[in-house]
């Protein structure tokens, strides 16, 4: 078994293990068995990664192929590069810290880390994925378990958002299914066999008519995931109506795929579709960072703050992508990740002041700080981390964001980093004055006085996402060296 | 002729002799062990589909009125393997409530005997035995829609059904004396080399397209179809929608392919429409049944939409895309009415919101319905997302990208109406679910072939490929 596979059998082998379990002890330790293990497959892919990288100068490392559908010319295809590999390290931190965080799941608990670990699987098998017909498979595994986990586990008009949320989300997938037919029957353009290999496509002129017509369905059925303004609509109540690891591994994980695909997909394979409809979707995307963050403002439920906040960030990554530069593609994928992370925290800490208060109004919390002193500090601590606080990730990541985006001398460009940028007061405004209300100030309500501090678990979910923020805040720079060395085949496309 | 050519006609000859020797059965058993026919019927269809595994050489006979090639021996391999899954998932109820009406042999007969026109209506040369097996195919199945004679319900789709397709293949068979008169034979290869895209055939073209349609349920033709679920005994609408309509579908698809491939600019903007207009009639019917017998009904014009996105395609791409659909759309659709089936028959609803809580209560019914759904639906990785994916890619490879596009906003649209259903047995608690009950050993066997089935006709490629090769021959 290749190092690669593993990360789809060894979830499937925990799923299988999980089918014969009884009660909540056993579904919880299995899977705690099964998200180490794959941790550790994810600690030493990256080790073995490097050793790889440097003797290997392939795109692509640890490839292996299978002929499934001949033919079609489908294709078990898989590989990594550097950015695939980030983020499957964050998949792995990420569900690991969920299933701690679910550590008491009082329904069907079975079934619920059955479900969450179908939705990783399926986000492995995307990750590693370099054909488009195994990729688009994996990433509808890993949506369509998000309406059970909402609609049974959810809390609120949890019916609604569980069928609004698919709906869309394999809207979108119908969408780029045309969009990735389209690649398919233009891949011998130059002659050679039609394919569903990336690698091989990207050798490929595709007819500039191809391009200019596949990209937009393309990119929108990634970028709907990546919440696209106006496509983002189902991403809040989503957010809002799932179980805290649901969030965590929605937001944290989930919403990843969209900017991946945007850039392994879309723009690596019809660049010349990208840089003709770029003006356009860097708008959306410029759009979607702005209004997330000030809809993020307007909201007083936390989980709807956090939502509207990730529109914003992610449509920063969205927004990196577009500006064409490398040093922004830097930034936005250390943005995914720094994201990532950040983003499941703070659902994990919403989960635990919503587990012991029982609401997420913030006007009706208020001086937690000192009930909780764990959670509250952790939360003054994300929050930070969140609004861009150099020594954490999310400051790395908005600088080469940034930066990168300014780089390019077109005023219209220029004009949209003005506007993106000025996101980060915004975000500033809501985070402390979020974090001021709740955590701060006196204690509104006297019922809360004697509530549970953090428990091991809790704590043990915490750590696990705390500790990459400051590593990649603190040394960022073997991270960028990693995702650099692999964006030279993306900006070959776009110059 | 010699006595080695009937052999060809294996399958057909097997079947007859089933249904003969259910009638001595029927003679010969005593009344107190009218049951053991039920037993003695599936046994005996088991072993024609194992027997019809063996191969068989291709072949023309009777003048080439009865011809036979490996893709029509396969396909009917799928048809005895739905019908097996079907009597297996009926067999309790035949039991329970036709057998005690001492009713239980003619059901046997008169479902093999509609089973026997399809393999005729499949394995024809000229129209004339097409014809005739057209008819047998749905004469005895409007009785058996009529079968449970204690409900009106019962009683009035059979005369629906029996009404709307006599007319239906008066309406073809004129369809098929206009061709003649214009091509001046019955026999398929003779009509191959003089046809052409003259008013006359095209009219007749068109006349006999409409009495396949009505078969298949394509819009505008489908008006009868959720009416006779409703009212047909559930294994009759599964076999109407299934079997049938498979075995329609397969037809109509050999017979574009090869007679009419000269009028294929003509039918090609037909099926474009009518595929629109199929997906969309379907699916939005579908969305606001609370029976699950017409939902399913709409659910399955709907899938008929999506079978015509491979015809469209005219080439051995699309002929392999749709045989392979069927299959799969077989096993989903039997695995879906296995469910209805056995729900009914222990507490007699029928539904969506009896449904509720199902999951807490019969955790393994809800899966198979659940996987059902899904495959229906089109999600992996259970087969239907394949079978679904590669007719897109039938209809892309010649350039219908709007037709595409258009089906998969059909595919978000059907996603809806299938997740209801989950909605009910999963999601919701429901105040009065259905209490656990446990499946007799028939009907388990025969959700767990389809669940089998749906699990692995995707997954497993050498099925696709083995389907592609013995497609070479309408290319």
């Amino acid at each position: 078994m290749d190092i690669l596979s593993l990360f789809v059998v060894v979830p499937v082998l925990t799923i299988l293990a999980l089918v014969f379990t009884k009660g909540l002890k056993q579904a919880r330790q299995v899977s705690m068995v099964g998200s180490i293990i794959q941790l550790g497959m994810a600690v030493n892919l990256v080790i073995s990664y490097f050793k790889e990288k440097a003797i290997n100068d392939n795109i692509m490392v640890f490839t292996k192929d299978l002929v499934w559908f001949e033919q079609f010319n489908i294709h078990y295809a898989i590989g990594v590069d550097g950015i695939s590999v980030a983020l499957i390290v964050l998949t792995t931190i990420v569900v690991l810290a969920g299933v701690f965080i679910s550590w008491k799941m009082p329904d069907l608990p079975k079934e619920f880390f059955i479900s969450l670990l179908v939705l990783s699987t399926g986000v492995y098998g995307f990750f590693i994925s370099i054909d488009l017909f195994t990729m688009f498979v994996f990433y509808e595994i890993a949506v369509i378990p998000m309406y059970l986990l909402i609609g049974i586990w959810g809390s609120g008009p949890k019916e609604y958002s569980a069928m609004k949320l698919t709906l869309m989300l394999m809207g979108a997938s119908a969408v780029l299914l045309v969009g990735v037919l389209g690649i398919y029957f233009n891949s011998n353009a130059d002659g050679g066999a039609l394919t569903f290999n990336i690698l091989e496509i990207s050798q490929v002129n595709i007819p500039f008519e191809a391009q200019k017509l596949f990209f937009p369905l393309t990119f929108i059925g990634f970028a709907v995931l990546g919440a696209l303004f106006p496509f983002h609509t189902w991403s809040p109540d989503g957010h809002a109506s799932a179980p805290t690891a649901v969030s965590m591994l929605h937001a944290g994980v989930l919403m990843k795929l969209g900017g991946y695909g945007v850039f392994r997909v879309a723009m690596f394979l019809l660049p010349e579709g990208a840089m003709h409809w770029d003006w356009f979707f860097i708008i959306l995307a410029a759009t979607g960072v702005v209004y997330g963050a000030f809809g993020a403002i307007k909201q007083t439920d936390l989980k709807y703050i956090n939502a509207y906040a990730s529109v914003s960030h992610l449509g920063l990554v969205l927004f990196a992508l577009l500006t064409l530069n490398k040093t922004a593609w830097n930034g936005a994928i250390i943005q995914s990740l720094s994201h990532g992370l950040l983003t499941a925290m703070f659902f994990a800490l919403i989960g635990m002041v919503y587990g012991r208060t029982h609401t997420r109004d913030i006007n009706k919390l208020g001086g937690l700080m000192k009930i909780m002193p764990f959670i509250g500090a952790i939360y003054v601590i994300t929050g930070m981390a969140y609004l861009g606080l150099p020594g954490f990730s999310g400051f790395v990541a908005e600088m080469n964001i940034f930066v990168g985006a300014f780089q390019n001398p077109d005023t219209f460009q220029r004009v949209l980093t003005i506007l993106a940028v000025s996101s980060i007061v915004v975000t500033a405004v809501y985070i402390l004055r979020l974090v001021g209300k709740i955590m701060m100030g006196p204690l509104v309500n006297d019922d809360f006085a004697n509530l549970p501090k953090a428990t091991w678990y809790e704590k043990t979910g915490i750590l696990l996402l705390l500790i990459p923020i400051v590593a990649i805040g603190v040394v960022p720079l073997w991270l960028s060296d990693m995702i650099m060395a692999s964006l030279d085949p993306f900006i070959k496309g776009v110059l | 002729m010699d006595f080695s050519s009937f052999l060809l006609m294996r399958q057909e000859i097997i079947l007859l002799a089933i249904i003969i020797l259910l009638l001595i059965a029927e003679i010969f058993i005593p009344k107190n062990k009218k049951s053991s026919i039920v037993h003695f019927a599936i046994f005996l269809f088991g072993i024609h589909t194992i027997v019809g595994f063996l191969s068989i050489n291709e072949c023309s006979i009777f003048g080439g009125s009865f011809q036979t090639n490996n893709l029509i021996h396969f396909f009917k391999n799928v048809l005895n393997i739905g019908v097996l899954i079907l009597l297996l998932q009926s067999a309790d109820w035949i039991q329970e409530k036709i057998v005690a009406q001492d009713k239980g042999t003619e059901f046997f007969i008169l479902l093999f005997s509609s089973l026997l026109g399809m393999y005729f209506m499949i394995s024809s040369g000229d129209f004339l035995m097409f014809y005739i097996g057209l008819e047998l195919s749905t004469l005895p199945v409007a009785a058996l829609a009529a079968y449970e004679t204690s409900k009106r319900i019962s009683s009035e789709s059979g005369i629906k059904l029996i009404l709307s397709a006599g007319l239906a293949s008066g309406i073809s068979l004129f369809g098929i004396s206009l061709l003649y008169a214009t091509s001046g034979s019955i026999f398929f290869h003779d009509i191959i080399g003089t046809i052409s895209a003259s008013n006359l055939t095209i009219l007749g073209f068109i006349l006999f397209f409409a009495g396949l349609s009505f078969k298949i349920s394509l819009v505008p033709f489908h008006f009868w179809t959720a009416d006779v679920y409703e009212g047909a005994p559930i294994s009759v609408a599964s076999y109407l929608s299934v079997i049938s309509k498979g075995a329609a579908a397969f037809i109509l698809m050999i017979l574009l392919f090869t007679i009419f491939k000269s009028l294929m600019h003509i039918w090609e903007n037909m099926i474009y429409v009518i595929s629109i207009a199929t997906m969309f009639i379907g699916n939005l019917f579908a969305l606001r049944q609370q029976n699950m017998k017409r939902f399913l009904a709409f659910s399955s014009i709907a899938q008929a939409g999506f079978i015509l996105l491979g015809l469209i395609s005219g080439t051995q791409l699309g002929t392999t895309t749709v045989v392979y659909f069927i299959m799969i759309y077989i096993f989903s659709n039997l695995a879906a009415f296995g469910v209805v089936q056995a729900i009914s028959s222990k507490t007699g609803k029928e539904n969506m919101t009896d449904y509720e809580g199902l999951y807490r209560t019969n955790p393994k019914l809800s899966l198979v319905m659940l996987l059902a759904l899904f495959s229906l639906a089109g999600i992996p990785p259970v087969a239907g997302f394949f079978g679904k994916f590669f007719l897109f890619t039938a209809a892309a490879s010649e350039g219908f990208y709007l037709l595409v596009f258009l089906a998969v906003v059909n595919v978000t649209i059907s996603l809806y109406y299938y997740l209801l259903v989950v909605r009910a047995m999963f999601l919701r608690k429901g105040e009065n679910p259905i209490p656990f009950f446990k499946n007799k050993i028939y009907m388990r066997l025969g959700l767990i072939i389809t669940v089998i089935g749906i699990i692995v006709l995707g997954l497993y490629s050498p099925l696709y490929e083995y389907i592609y090769e013995l497609s070479s021959i309408y290319n």
